[in-house]
Order: structure tokens, then C-alpha cells, then sequence
């Protein structure tokens, strides 16, 4: 038999950045595995995913917010919204917690090599990208032009102020930002994400849209993109289920015969077109 | 395949050999209801029944299950697992709940193995007793299987008058007759006989058949279909369907906690209810009942054969007997493969 994948390993909270304030408050969490071994082993690939778990209060599903490029510990990034996240809100540096994982599909960072990638995302969505725009830009000769789009309500909805100003200051990126309502001081472009989409107008040629962000969003780019000459299968979203098992077991977050834990939560639009069921 | 014969008055020295070494679970009767339950003796079995009200699911996987306990909070600990490993028989289990853990085993075998699931059924050897009495809604014949088949269990009795005809189908079967032989004899042609013709008259007895031809791409095409509307008007969400079914397998984890104890369970869920799959967002990908009742006919139907080649259903009709307004899956897979699409 093999390990029990029901039981997580211990990990301790080194370090917790808040990327949002307000009623709905973001925060990251840096997480170093208590045995050295477990950390070594960890090895995962961005889009995918891990169960996190408070004793006590129970598991959430998080997508790994990290790079795996950063090999000494992992992040994720969560939003306050149920029972889970808000006792993991309110936890502090040093506190434990449960891992287990890393599960589900990956996006296909070596398909892509060679690629322009197109980022484009919105709020708490950019957690999954922020694993894949870093993990290219820390292998940054294999891929061809990078453009990051990326959205929030306003200039204090935006996630990862201070690495989005680090990856400003390449020239070998081309950075996106944006928000939805005017605001003094606020130079860069106002209105919904698509639209910014619509302006930074990136080629499909030799190209690769990747979205994530509220469904209303991915909606809209995923149209924008089609009017950009984008086909369905240079267009990838991830999606989010209710879960509690993260093994493909436990059954609620199929759509159709697939499981987004298992299956996903990585997909492409082509695949998403196929499938018949509710999401 | 090994062939006995076992008198009948030699069925309790049976079952005592077996509980020199193995745990035993039986048909029991309790305020008219049979179930499966530990027994301390043969006496406490009842075989006079067509199937148990309850499938035995639960003795591979608990309604409620303690996955490890641990000492919460933020500086908690974590206990290893315990896993029950003890060997165990399940007497007297039908053809078709044993079926069933074949189908469940997929699940529990996939990509990551659930090592409570199969730790118990590693260690349980399945006895099982053919149906020659099935019940009113029993259509396990429409779903490539027999009231007396032995495909699913590890021995299978089957009653041919004085004696039962036994049938030993796997090396734990093997295991748990090597020290019988002073009760089992070889079987005659005659025997074999008897067997098939009990196993005929039984199959005839069902007189309910489900039409399963083609479903998996007919299902496909009916997704949209109003019909689903319809079959789920009746539905009143209650999910008693979903647990007295022998495969469904959904579950949910939930921590249970004092302020210096706590374990990670895991219960039976019920895809029926719309805090299934409710998201922290408030936002839920079926918020209708069509959407719930349309879900739990696929998962069998057509999300299972497209992923395990199998349909999830064993024809026990535990679910048309239970429910409450007389929801009839046999019915309902039938008109839909009618269904224009």
C-alpha cells in the first residue's frame, strides 16, 4: 500500500503577506514542510494544486500561488470567504499547518516552450498564473514574447503590488495593469479586463492565452480573444469546484465524467467546449 | 473453479470453522429488518430473506469513518492512521452487493489508493448466498449479471435442497476452505445441475428489466433534454437513493473537535442536496434539483462506463423500494433511452 493520501503533512506558516485589504482581504502564505525530506519531494509544476488543512476547521483546496523554481518552500494565496479561510486569516507566523498534495494537472510549460504567452488575469485568479508567469520568467530564453494582463476592481483589488512593479522593470516583459473605476493618480489603463485585452491586442501567432479570474471575466476575454483570431486550442483557463478529497473520490466537483481535482483544474478551451456538464 | 456440496445440516459447523479465524458479518434480523452485522453465533443468522434493507457497503466503507485523529489548533499535531486490518468474512452477502465493491474498487483504485477502503476489503473474504427468491424490483439481469452468479465473491452458496453447492472462485476462497474438508464434498454432475436450474428458475422470477442498450451516447444527447425536468418534479431531494445504494461512493471530511481531541472523519454525502456542492462563494454549479437528479443518473449511466467501463448500478432496486415518490430508475433508463433527442 502505498502512502495514505488522506493524511497531510505538517508544514509551518514562515511568512504571511496581506495582497488585499477590505471585506474581502487576500492574503499569502509562505509554507516551509517540518520534515526536510517532504520539502525536497514536493515537486510540482504551475496549475497545480494542494489541500490545506487547519486541525480543527478542516481542508480547502488552494491552487499553489509559488513558483516551483523556488525550491525551499510554497505559497498560496487565499481570499477570506468560508470557515477555512478565515481561521487561516487569522493564524500568524509559526502557526501549523496541514499539506497534502501537490495534485491535479499542470499547464504545459515545456508544450509551450518556444511560445508567446499571453497572460491574462483578474483578482484572486491570478494566484495560478502568478505560478506560471514566474516559473517563465525564471526560464525566460524558452519562451518567445510575454505580455501579462492583469485586472482588479481598483488599484487596492490588485495582488502582488511589489512583484508586478519587479516585472515592470523588465524589458523582457510586457506588463498589463489595469482597473475597473477611474482613480486619481491612476495612469495606466481604466475599464473591465477584457478590454484591456482588447488594447495590448496580442498576436495569435505562435501563441498561448492563458485565463483565470471571475467566470463573468474569462467569459468576456475568451470572446476577445476569439475576435483576436485566437482558435480553442491556444486558449487555457482553470476552473474551481467545491472539493474535499482532491483525489477524485469524494465526487462532488465532476463536470461530466471528469473531476476538476484530478482531471483539471487545468484545461484547455477546446476541452471545455466538449464537455457536457454543469461548472 | 473448485465444486462442493455442503449439507445443510452442516452450515453451522461451517460457519463456526470460519469464526475460529475470521471475523464474521451476517444477515441479521432486527424489528423486521435485515441487515448485516457482526455475529457471535450462527445462530443469529437469518437467511430468509430476499436482500438486506441496507447494503453492506458500509463494511468496506463506513458511513462514518475516523481517517486519524489529532490535537488541533495551530500548533497541532497529527496521529498516524489506524487502519482495522482484521480478517473478516461477510456471510450470506447477494451477487449483487458483491458486484457492487467491484464497481467501488475502481474508485478506491484509482491513481491515489484509499488504503481504508482497501485495507478492509484486502482482508475480507466474500461468502455469498444466490438469490432464489429475488425481489419485486430486482433487475440485476439486466445488467449482465445473475442472481446466482459467483463472478463477484470469493465462495458462493447456492441453496439445491438438502445441500448447498458451493463454489470456490479465488485463492482466499481457497484459503478459508483448505481446512473444511471434512464438510465439503465434491460436487457431482448432478449437483452442477441442480445449481443451473436453481440459477434459471431464479433469473425467470425477475420480471423487471431496464433497457441499457446504446445509453452512454444516448445520454449524451438527452443532456438538454426537458425530460430531465420532468423525472426530477417528483423529487423531493431526501437522498435516500443515495444511501442505500450500493455504489455510490460520495463522501465529505469534515474535523471533529474538543478543545484538546480532534479526528478527520469522513461521512457518507448525498449528491442530493444543494449544499453539495454550495461553493464559499455562494455561487453553486447545480442549484436545481433537474440539475442534482439529472447528475446521479449520469454518474451511473454515463460518467462511470465513459471512466470504468461499467455501469455503477447493480440492479438491487434498493432504490426504487425506498423512495418516497416512487422515483424508478429502472423507468427512468429505459424512457430515456426513448427519449427523441
Amino acid at each position: 500500500m502505498k502512502d495514505n493520501p488522506y493524511q497531510p503533512w505538517l508544514a509551518t506558516i514562515d511568512d504571511i503577506r496581506e495582497e488585499v485589504g477590505g471585506v474581502r482581504p487576500i492574503k499569502t502564505f509562505r509554507l516551509t514542510f517540518q520534515d526536510k525530506n517532504i520539502q525536497k519531494n514536493f515537486t510540482y509544476l504551475p496549475g497545480q494544486c494542494t489541500m490545506i488543512s487547519l486541525l480543527g476547521q478542516g481542508e480547502c483546496f488552494f491552487a499553489i500561488s509559488s513558483s516551483p523554481t523556488k525550491k525551499d518552500y510554497i505559497e498560496v494565496s487565499v481570499m477570506k470567504l468560508g470557515k477555512v479561510t478565515t481561521a487561516l486569516h487569522e493564524c500568524e507566523p509559526g502557526d501549523v499547518v496541514g499539506v497534502r498534495g501537490p495534485y491535479g494537472n499542470n499547464f504545459d510549460v515545456d508544450g509551450w516552450q518556444g511560445k508567446n504567452l499571453v497572460f491574462i488575469g483578474g483578482g484572486i485568479g491570478q494566484a495560478p498564473l502568478r505560478s506560471l508567469i514566474n516559473y517563465v520568467v525564471d526560464n525566460r530564453k524558452k519562451y518567445g514574447k510575454l505580455d501579462v494582463i492583469y485586472g482588479a476592481r481598483s488599484s487596492k483589488d490588485l495582488s502582488y503590488k511589489q512583484e508586478f512593479a519587479e516585472l515592470e522593470k523588465r524589458k523582457d516583459v510586457d506588463v498589463h495593469l489595469s482597473i475597473d473605476v477611474a482613480e486619481d493618480g491612476w495612469k495606466k489603463f481604466v475599464d473591465f479586463v477584457p478590454n484591456n485585452l482588447l488594447k495590448v491586442k496580442p498576436s495569435p501567432k505562435n501563441s498561448i492565452a492563458i485565463t483565470c479570474g471571475p467566470p463573468i471575466m474569462i467569459k468576456f476575454v475568451i470572446q476577445n480573444l476569439e475576435k483576436l483570431g485566437f482558435t480553442d486550442d491556444q486558449i487555457f483557463t482553470t476552473l474551481e469546484m467545491r472539493m474535499k478529497c482532491g483525489i477524485g473520490k469524494c465526487g462532488r466537483c465532476n463536470i461530466g465524467n471528469l473531476y476538476v481535482c484530478k482531471d483539471g483544474p487545468v484545461f484547455s478551451y477546446q476541452q471545455l467546449k466538449n464537455i457536457q456538464g454543469e461548472r | 473453479m473448485e465444486k462442493f456440496v455442503l449439507p445443510k445440516d452442516k452450515l453451522t459447523a461451517f460457519i463456526n470453522e470460519i469464526s475460529k479465524k475470521y471475523k464474521v458479518f451476517a444477515p441479521v434480523e432486527n424489528k423486521d429488518v435485515i441487515s448485516f452485522k457482526q455475529i457471535k453465533k450462527p445462530s443469529e443468522i437469518n437467511l430468509g430473506f430476499s436482500n438486506s434493507k441496507v447494503p453492506p457497503k458500509e463494511l468496506m466503507f463506513g458511513q462514518t469513518e475516523t481517517l486519524f485523529k489529532f490535537t488541533p489548533g495551530t500548533k497541532g499535531k497529527i496521529d498516524p492512521a489506524e487502519i482495522p486490518d482484521k480478517k473478516t468474512v461477510i456471510f450470506g452477502i447477494r451477487p449483487c452487493d458483491a458486484k457492487s465493491y467491484a464497481i467501488l474498487d475502481h474508485v478506491f483504485k484509482d491513481e491515489y489508493e484509499d488504503p481504508y477502503y482497501l485495507t478492509k476489503r484486502n482482508n475480507t473474504v466474500l461468502v455469498g448466498l444466490s438469490c432464489t427468491q429475488p425481489a419485486v424490483n430486482c433487475f440485476c439481469t439486466s445488467l449482465d449479471d445473475s442472481p446466482a452468479s459467483a463472478k463477484h465473491v470469493d465462495i458462493l452458496l447456492t441453496d439445491i435442497g438438502d445441500n448447498y453447492f458451493v463454489e470456490v472462485n479465488s485463492d482466499k476462497g481457497k484459503q478459508l476452505t483448505k481446512t473444511m474438508k471434512t464438510l465439503l464434498k465434491p460436487a457431482t454432475e448432478g449437483d452442477g445441475k441442480k445449481k443451473k436450474t436453481v440459477e434459471k428458475k431464479a433469473a425467470e422470477t425477475i420480471t423487471r428489466a431496464q433497457k441499457t442498450d446504446g445509453i452512454v451516447d444516448k445520454l449524451d444527447d438527452i443532456f438538454e433534454n426537458s425530460f430531465w425536468k420532468n423525472i426530477a418534479m417528483r423529487c423531493l431531494g431526501c437522498g435516500t437513493c443515495t444511501y442505500l445504494c450500493p455504489t455510490c461512493h460520495c463522501f465529505d471530511i469534515q474535523d471533529e473537535t474538543t478543545l484538546t481531541k480532534g479526528a478527520r472523519i469522513r461521512v457518507w454525502d448525498n449528491c442530493m442536496h444543494a449544499e453539495y456542492t454550495l461553493q464559499a462563494s455562494g455561487y453553486n454549479p447545480r442549484p436545481e434539483r433537474t440539475n442534482r437528479v439529472r447528475n446521479r443518473v449520469y454518474h451511473k449511466y454515463n460518467y462511470y462506463p465513459k471512466n470504468y467501463d461499467i455501469i455503477a448500478c447493480v440492479g438491487c432496486g434498493r432504490c426504487i423500494d425506498n423512495c418516497p415518490v416512487d422515483i424508478d430508475i429502472i423507468d427512468v433508463v429505459t424512457s430515456a433511452g426513448e427519449v427523441k433527442a
